[in-house]
């Protein structure tokens, strides 16, 4: 490993860490420039995951290399420990040392590796500058906001030339207005970063502004990967349906003329909705009857009546009861137990005029193609792993 | 450890009857069966001191402190007491980092032989350095035959004798320090690129820095008042070994006034080390 190696190497991960009763278990690859974001529940593994990734611990089985350097190979007996790894690693909780200057925290990195005091704080200065942080330059950690701290944090990580970007819940530490501007800072700099970056995230919503690729993971398993768009049109699990606030549903299609999918929780549905761009491996309606499909459906897509209507569109219409209401900003989410049951956001004006209540029932109406149905990518026939482009970040 | 305090009532104008409030601080006030032996231990504690102020003849002070005997007592404790803490701290902060971070089998018996002394009796930390230091030691008899040393009786056997007294609070203070240092900013330096010692003495020693100096004072304070080690290892030789503990001792015989005038010395430097550690222990809850 010379200076003279081009910082444009990829990561290929194949991690896996026992501990205890939970076992990890991730393969992986990030290109050079790309941004992966992690996302899952707590407890899915990925503070584990991003932990063997800088080398704070060693993988059980698996391995993790970057460009030509293995970094940990369990089976070879390799493990590279994180001071000779080069990462650059944004803790959730900054970890900023508070006996020192914000200058000598970003200058910390070049001393360690041997540099002078005068050039490591000149090239800090540097670091300061591009992150407009010039005028704390002399100030200790203690007296800075969090997100002054969380940008110190990020110039201290990139200061050291990393290989590998690894970023733990970098924004949940902010209140929501420090977040937003952060948050347009952090996908500048990602995007500025040559080597692969990973994010790892609870908010759905900053895994898709900042990151190209998602991965999922939920119980120290991967469940769905792909771009932002298609995980979010397409959950694969309740957890990520919820996350993006879809009604997502199990079943089997039983008439491909008609999209009729029977639902394993009980229910039918029509689903002869389209979407338009959604990475589409398999084009909707290619499926064959018999085929496990997964089915999402908006909650404003779905009608409530008090009563059965009659002579109308939508193709679907159920019954269910009330069970609880729940005031959005600007709506009400109403959830209806039946067959499915669903989440229905209406305005609060509806709620009112027809006098929703817990207990009462209701006829829930959708149009067919609101409703979106695929092959659930869990229990469909294996198939070869989704590519991972290896050269040149994709395009932004 | 908690103290119930009573919520702050607003001061109010006084009642014209003078009559207590009823609502008055009832959980501070203190039972009678714990304020009386309170007062008492108060008493115990201070009395002495004032009859040590009280005694004292402040004319003839200067020249007490002055006199041959006395500053040369003071200067061999100052000189030997900061040797030992210096010595402690070289060995002892490494000790401590050993016991507190290093996994290895027995460690729990290992603090506890290390820490002996803090319980021991000093007399009998001096007849045991003696029996391996001395002439016919088992160590001492090799120091003797190969090198010509003797370490019994000389200045060098006072720092001995209080090194190995004191050394003991200093790697306390300190491994309770290493113990709780958040290992966090470590990893955080380590993935930064720096070596387990680079990160031990850029980031884990300035964050220790607070106990590094408690545990240096403690320790320096323990060996300036060192008396039974001293005097069965290194004996009582004016000039060579009477450290001012010692000197007090002496003088107590031939010259109370002077051995007062020593005392208040002692005393003061004892104010003085109070002083300096008043954050931790002036603080109820503050453990060393």
């Amino acid at each position: 490993m010379t200076a003279s190696v081009p910082r444009r190497d990829g990561l290929q991960a194949d991690v896996v860490v026992e501990r205890g009763d939970f076992r990890l278990e991730a393969a992986f690859t990030v290109a050079p420039g790309q941004v992966l974001a992690v996302l899952g529940p707590n407890g899915a593994g990925k503070t584990t995951l991003l932990r063997s990734l800088a080398g704070l611990g060693a993988l059980t089985d698996g391995s993790i290399t970057v460009g030509a350097d293995t970094w940990d190979d369990a089976r070879a007996g390799v493990f590279l420990p994180a001071v000779d790894r080069a990462v650059g690693l944004v803790f959730q909780d900054y970890r900023l040392f508070p006996h020192l200057s914000v200058l000598d925290n970003v200058a910390f990195s070049a001393r360690a590796r041997g540099a002078g005091r005068a050039r490591a704080r000149r090239d800090a200065a540097g670091w300061l500058a591009r992150t407009d942080l010039e005028p704390l330059a002399r100030n200790r950690p203690g007296v800075l906001s969090g997100g002054q701290a969380q940008r110190v944090a990020l110039a201290r990580a990139l200061a050291c030339d990393p290989r590998l970007l690894l970023l733990d819940e970098p924004l949940a530490a902010l209140d929501a207005r420090t977040r937003l501007e952060i948050r347009g800072e952090l996908r500048r700099h990602l995007s500025a970063f040559a080597g692969p970056s990973i994010l790892v995230t609870h908010d759905p919503l900053e895994a898709m502004v900042l990151a190209d690729r998602l991965l999922v993971l939920e119980s120290g398993r991967i469940v769905q990967e792909g771009t932002p768009t298609a995980v979010a049109r397409r959950p694969a699990t309740d957890y990520v349906a919820r996350l993006v606030g879809l009604n997502l549903y199990a079943g089997t299609l039983t008439d491909r003329a008609t999209r009729r999918v029977d639902l394993d929780t009980g229910g039918i549905l029509y689903a002869a909705g389209h979407d338009q761009d959604a990475d589409d491996e398999g084009a909707t309606g290619a499926d064959p009857t018999g085929t496990d499909m997964l089915v999402v459906l908006a909650p404003s897509a779905i009608s409530i009546h008090t009563s059965r209507p009659d002579a109308g569109s939508p193709r679907n219409i159920w019954t269910g009861v009330v069970a609880g209401l729940e005031l959005l900003t600007d709506r009400v989410r109403v959830a209806v137990d039946g067959s499915p049951s669903a989440l229905v956001d209406i305005t609060p004006a509806a709620v009112a005029d027809l006098r929703l209540a817990p207990g009462q029932a209701v006829w829930l109406t959708a149009k067919a193609t609101e409703v979106i149905a695929y092959a659930d990518p869990g229990r469909a026939p294996a198939r070869a792993p989704t590519d991972i482009p290896t050269a040149g970040g994709p395009a932004r | 450890m908690t103290v119930t305090s009573p919520v702050r009532v607003p001061p109010r104008a006084p009642r014209p009857d003078g009559g207590r409030r009823p609502d008055a601080d009832v959980t501070s006030r203190a039972p009678w069966p714990l304020a009386v032996p309170a007062v008492v231990a108060v008493a115990f504690l201070l009395l002495p001191l004032v009859g040590l102020l009280l005694r004292a003849s402040w004319r003839d002070l200067p020249r007490l402190l002055l006199e041959s005997e006395a500053s040369g007592a003071l200067r061999l404790s100052l000189v030997t007491a900061t040797i030992a803490t210096v010595i402690s701290l070289i060995l002892g902060v490494p000790l401590a980092w050993v016991l507190a971070r290093a996994r290895f089998r027995g460690r729990g018996l290992l603090r506890a032989l290390v820490t002996l002394p803090l319980v021991l009796p000093p007399v009998v930390g001096g007849v045991a350095l003696l029996f391996a230091l001395g002439r016919r030691g088992f160590v001492g008899q090799y120091l003797d035959q190969w090198f010509g040393l003797t370490l019994p009786f000389t200045s060098a056997g006072v720092v001995l004798a209080e090194t190995f007294v004191a050394m003991p609070f200093l790697v306390v203070t300190v491994e309770g320090a290493f113990r709780s240092a958040d290992l966090g900013l470590e990893e955080a330096a380590a993935t930064l690129g720096s070596r387990p010692f680079a990160t031990f003495r850029r980031v884990t020693l300035p964050l220790i820095a607070p106990s590094l100096i408690a545990g240096s004072v403690l320790c320096w304070a323990r060996a300036l008042g060192e008396f039974g080690a001293t005097i069965t290892f290194a004996g009582n030789l004016p000039g060579v070994t009477q450290t001012m503990p010692l000197a007090v001792y002496q003088a107590l015989e031939r010259d109370p006034d002077a051995a007062v005038a020593l005392s208040l010395v002692l005393l003061v430097v004892s104010v003085a080390v109070l002083a300096l550690l008043r954050e931790r222990w002036l603080h109820p809850g503050a453990t060393l």
